[in-house]
């Protein structure tokens, strides 16, 4: 294939990419963006496969298949409330593939056309370290997120004093070995770039506490965009460069989104802390105020009355893995006449979108699936409003108390409806570390008991009771 | 050979040297204004591709501002996916025939690579399919 033809090829793998991702603005076409992003994939592959210094197809066809079998099992057998550490770990591998892309650049540059060993365009040199060490922190990053995601190290922030000048300190330290690799072209420095990038990448999430992940991983998902154009500049590939500026902003876009959800800046939740410990219950003056229980027949009963129902999710719901069970009683209700919607805040669950995927996956049509801007005015006119597994996203004190920590914060207006039926385990408080006077007004229920049971015992009544 | 056809050759080789001159000239000038161009559209590569890194986030920005945020899920596994189009890079390190450094390297980031292009994509798809309107 001739040069030009290459790069043609590059760029209609690169408009696929766009297609790919301007499918996903509506679910009737996204499935069809999904395989504008395949046919991409295949194009840049099959084109780089034609390049005349590619020979060894057997070694490639056995990365491929390896990876590819083990992507593909994953993929398939991974539950839908797992999503969020799936897509971690999935960022820290491309972070990983960054890392190992380059350091092959740096180990033979003639491969690349970027000068002979010892002998490396400054250009490509620095393209080239600021690949390595975006994708270095990616890889521990993603790899610290995994793991708080997933339960194996603890959620709640993790902050030392001095924390933020190390990061600093390790910040500069690698901008002066970026310009020694670029003066001495050295294998130690370009060793030591990966090192400090590393331990930096694991620096940075350890402070950002369980439900701050949604921002977190969809900065990595930015980080590892930038870590593919990085390696693009240095390829001189106008395709890598391309998906690492669309993956790069898109993951910025989320962050920017999950940020507004909190009414925070990116910079607050970045410096982390929030959370944990250090977060000040406000509100203590409500502690002796009295609750209203209920059980799952009152819920029940109340839910059958009503006409119009909102439910609110959280990733309560996710933990207990509900969403089918409420998804049934839903279900239920609308067999006996009763108006049934969701409200989804964005930062509900542990990644954007989290909620809808399982909703989703429990069946629920996504045309009775709203957006909190899309809701929020419909709730003074709602019997009643199921919060199911959420909290802070709940919370009026964001709206009228200037002392709480959430202040601020965007929240749905569920106090409005007629009747709140509250889903919780036991009167702590939410991960914001802020009590909810929703618990306490006297138009709130109180149902204490594991999400998934709750709604299965409501379906119970509801089928039970027969009208 | 006879004086007048020796002219006549010498006045058809100055002929042809002439022709030779003027399509000089030409070429001369189209390689200036060709070096001219290069120089307006940014002779430094580096500052081609960063034009279309540039012009590419805008692209990436206004794109992604219309995805509908219920699929912001599927929007993080997709451009996962498409991220490890980084393959290109690992392809060209795993591609010449003797191995060494940059062909170790190049094989196991062509490995990450693709476990990331088969479970993104497969698990997207796993999340759109489910995404039913009413019936």
């Amino acid at each position: 294939m001739s040069a030009s033809l290459t790069a043609f090829a590059y760029l209609i793998a690169s408009v696929c990419f766009i297609m790919a991702l301007r499918g996903l603005s509506s679910p009737k076409t996204a499935r069809m963006g999904n395989i504008y992003g395949i046919s991409g994939m295949v194009i840049a592959i099959l084109t780089t496969l034609t390049l005349p210094s590619v020979t060894s197809f057997g070694t490639i066809a056995l990365g491929i298949a390896i990876g590819g079998a083990l992507g593909a099992i994953i993929a398939l057998k991974i539950a839908m409330t797992a999503l969020p550490q799936l897509v971690a770990a999935f960022h820290s591998l491309v972070g990983l593939a960054a890392v190992f892309v380059a350091g092959a650049a740096f180990f033979s540059p003639e491969a690349y056309g970027i000068g002979t060993v010892g002998d490396i365009k400054i250009a490509s040199l620095i393209e080239m370290s600021i690949g390595t060490a975006i994708g270095a922190i990616t890889f521990t990053g993603s790899i610290i997120a995994f793991g708080k995601l997933q339960g194996i190290l603890p959620g709640k922030p993790l902050v030392f004093r001095g924390q933020h000048m190390v990061n600093l300190g390790l910040g500069i330290a690698l901008i002066l070995c970026v310009i020694w690799l670029t003066i001495a072209q050295s294998d130690t420095a370009f060793w030591v770039i990966v090192a400090i990038s590393l331990v930096l990448g694991v620096l940075i999430i350890v402070p950002i506490g369980g439900a701050d992940m949604p921002v977190v991983v969809s900065m990595l998902n930015s980080y590892s965009g930038w870590a593919a154009a990085g390696i693009g500049f240095t390829l001189a590939n106008p395709a890598l460069i391309i998906v690492g500026a669309l993956v790069g902003s898109s993951g910025a876009i989320l962050s920017y989104v999950m940020c507004k959800g909190m009414n925070r800046s990116f910079f607050n939740v970045i410096l982390g802390g929030f959370g944990g410990e250090t977060a000040t219950p406000g509100m203590e003056d409500l502690g002796d105020r009295t609750v209203r229980q209920g059980a799952a027949e009152d819920a029940a009963f109340i839910m059958e009355q009503a006409t119009k129902v909102i439910i609110i999710p959280g990733y309560g719901m996710a933990v207990a893995q509900a969403q089918h069970a409420l998804a049934e009683m839903a279900q239920v209700l609308e067999e006996k006449g009763v108006d049934v919607r969701y409200a989804i805040h964005p930062v509900a669950g542990r990644m954007p979108g989290h909620m809808n995927v399982l909703l989703a996956e429990a069946s629920v049509p996504y045309d009775v699936v709203f957006e909190l801007d899309e809701i929020n005015s419909d709730f003074s006119s709602t019997d009643v409003a199921f919060v199911i597994g959420a909290n802070d996203i709940t919370n009026p004190a964001a709206k009228t108390d200037k002392s709480s920590p959430i202040y601020g914060m965007p929240v749905l207006n569920v106090e409005e409806s007629g009747t709140v039926l509250f889903i919780k385990r036991s009167l702590a408080s939410g991960y914001a570390g802020v009590d909810n006077p929703l618990f306490y007004e006297d138009n709130t229920m109180m149902l204490f008991a594991d999400a998934k049971k709750m709604c299965e015992d409501i379906v119970k009544a509801l089928k039970g009771g027969g009208h | 050979m006879d004086p007048s056809t020796l002219a006549e050759n010498a006045a058809q080789l100055a002929n042809d040297a002439q022709g030779f001159a003027e399509r000089a000239g030409a070429l001369a000038q189209d390689a200036t204004q060709l070096a001219l161009s290069q120089t307006a559209a940014g002779g430094d590569p580096f500052v081609f591709l960063f034009t279309v890194f540039v012009l590419a986030c805008f692209v990436g920005y206004y794109v992604v501002w219309s995805v509908t945020p219920a699929l912001h899920s599927p929007l993080m596994a997709v451009t996962n996916a498409i991220s490890s189009v980084i393959i290109v890079g690992a392809l060209i390190a795993a591609g010449p025939g003797e191995w060494n450094i940059s062909k170790t390297f190049g094989f196991i980031a062509v490995i990450l690579a693709s476990v990331n292009i088969f479970g993104g994509f497969i698990v997207t798809q796993r999340m759109l399919s489910m995404f039913r309107a009413k019936k």
